[in-house]
């Protein structure tokens, strides 16, 4: 979201002046990396793009109380930050009320669940449909404000102090959401993980 | 050595450790806790493995098309330059104006009565306690109104914790499948998650740091409670007794609230030391 900071200096005064291809070029320059952060906090493809379709168009609204010398591409992921919040408090009960108890790890799983192939790579894991419906059900569960401020942490690196502004949260608060969030997934999923390496240890 | 515990294996592991040095040697040594630090980056490693869908090669073009329709009607001009409403949108229900209202105007009633009651000066027509004392020592006043606002803050936010605390599911029937009606408690934190924030920031800018520091850590559980459903299942509400727990909150509330209540009082004028 930080490339081309000049070119976006120049869209958002031509964008301003009523220009709306240049308003179109920014949103085509940041939309992608916003919907993957909307994705990550929200969960769902419909919900990326309703959260980043919202963002552009408060965006628009606002442009001109954006600040020049600011970095646009780290107002616009506030902004989508807030859309997304949004939009899953507004889900948050709905779904609470759909939840399946998936995420208490106390579940028989097969280890044939579990991809044969799922050696780790350098850095990535790759995991079986099941597993990875498990991971994003812990991930779902995590409440908004925890969700938001571990995707911010772990996903894209911002600082407590950065998350904690976006988030109108103290330093503290957003150390403990954070933190939270990381308790409740390692109780959701760490058997998930002790499981996996036993398959695998049998399988050696 | 002291084991580290999982908030110091967290901030380790994201570059956030106090003393790093000191972490990586314990690491080398223990291996209880590097057992443990193996386990954290496990669960992450299967978080990062979650695929994160693409919106498609045309993605840009869609996106736009969605959105140019509605840009006529979005008006750029009018608005104070540098504001962020975002922050805002989220929870300016006419409610919640109310609450921030009340703050807002004891924060005002507070700063105006260290501000403008003129030291030594004209008494006020007031004949109240407050404004007795008003002539003699604003500062006094000033505290003793934000004091008596975060006392009563304290009061209600403990008795939300000692609810949720308290609460359990039906004993009638299997407990796990029943849910627990929380909607009062989260109406009330719903109600003080605006005004403890802006008690934390008022307490910060006044150097309470104290004040500051269990305002801090009661936020994200109020957050956590207003943003629950308003009926949750056992395990839920458990979650929630957890959090409480876990952080010896009712106690720092408790705590806190009787400082504050007998800072109150010491600000409190004495009719015998007043002279008058």
């Amino acid at each position: 979201m930080n490339r081309m900071e000049g070119g976006d200096a120049e869209q958002v005064q031509q964008a301003l002046g009523g220009d709306q291809d240049a308003f179109r070029v920014l949103v085509e320059r940041h939309g992608r990396s916003l919907f993957r952060l909307a994705y990550r906090m929200t969960g769902n493809e419909h919900d990326a793009e309703e959260v980043v379709q919202e963002a552009m168009l408060r965006a628009y609204r606002r442009l001109d109380k954006f600040e020049s010398r600011a970095n646009f591409g780290t107002w616009l992921y506030r902004i989508g930050v807030n859309c997304a919040l949004d939009l899953m408090r507004k889900r948050k009960p709905e779904a609470s009320h759909r939840q399946q108890p998936s995420g208490t790890g106390e579940e028989e799983l097969d280890p044939l669940d579990i991809a044969v192939s799922t050696d780790p790579g350098p850095d990535r894991l790759m995991l079986s449909r099941e597993v990875r419906d498990k991971v994003k059900a812990a991930m779902m569960e995590l409440s908004p404000v925890e969700r938001t401020a571990f995707v911010l942490r772990h996903f894209e690196g911002r600082s407590i102090e950065e998350i904690g502004s976006t988030l109108g949260l103290g330093a503290g608060a957003t150390k403990n959401s954070v933190f939270r969030a990381v308790q409740k997934l390692r109780r959701t999923l760490e058997p998930l993980v002790s499981q996996r390496q036993i398959a695998k240890g049998n399988a050696n | 050595m002291k084991h580290l515990d999982e908030q110091q294996l967290l901030e380790y592991r994201y570059g956030d450790a106090a003393d790093t040095p000191a972490v990586e040697q314990h690491l080398r040594e223990c291996a209880e806790c590097r057992k443990s630090y193996d386990a954290l980056k496990q669960v992450l490693a299967y978080v990062d493995a979650l695929p994160v869908a693409e919106p498609g090669a045309n993605y840009e073009t869609r996106l736009w098309h969605a959105i140019a329709p509605k840009l006529d009607r979005a008006p750029r001009v009018g608005a104070r330059p540098g504001f962020d409403w975002s922050a805002w949108t989220a929870w300016m229900s006419p409610r919640r104006l109310v609450t921030v209202g009340a703050v807002a105007t004891l924060i005002v009633a507070a700063f105006l009565a260290g501000r403008y009651i003129p030291i030594g000066g004209m008494r006020t027509p007031s004949v109240s306690p407050a404004a007795d004392v008003a002539t003699k020592n604003p500062t006094q006043v000033r505290e003793r109104i934000l004091l008596v606002a975060v006392g009563d803050h304290l009061d209600k936010a403990q008795s939300i914790l000692l609810e949720i605390s308290n609460a359990e599911p039906e004993i009638a029937g299997n407990a796990k499948d029943k849910e627990v009606d929380i909607s009062q408690e989260q109406q009330s934190a719903e109600d003080l998650v605006n005004s403890n924030r802006i008690y934390r920031q008022t307490a910060l800018k006044t150097g309470d740091n104290a004040v500051a520091s269990v305002l801090d850590d009661l936020e994200p559980i109020l957050l956590e409670i207003a943003h629950s459903p308003s009926k949750v299942s056992a395990e839920q509400l458990d979650q929630l007794q957890q959090g409480i727990a876990a952080r010896g909150l009712l106690l720092k509330v408790r705590v806190m609230d009787s400082t504050v209540r007998n800072r109150e009082k010491a600000a409190t004028p004495r009719a015998s030391s007043s002279g008058s």
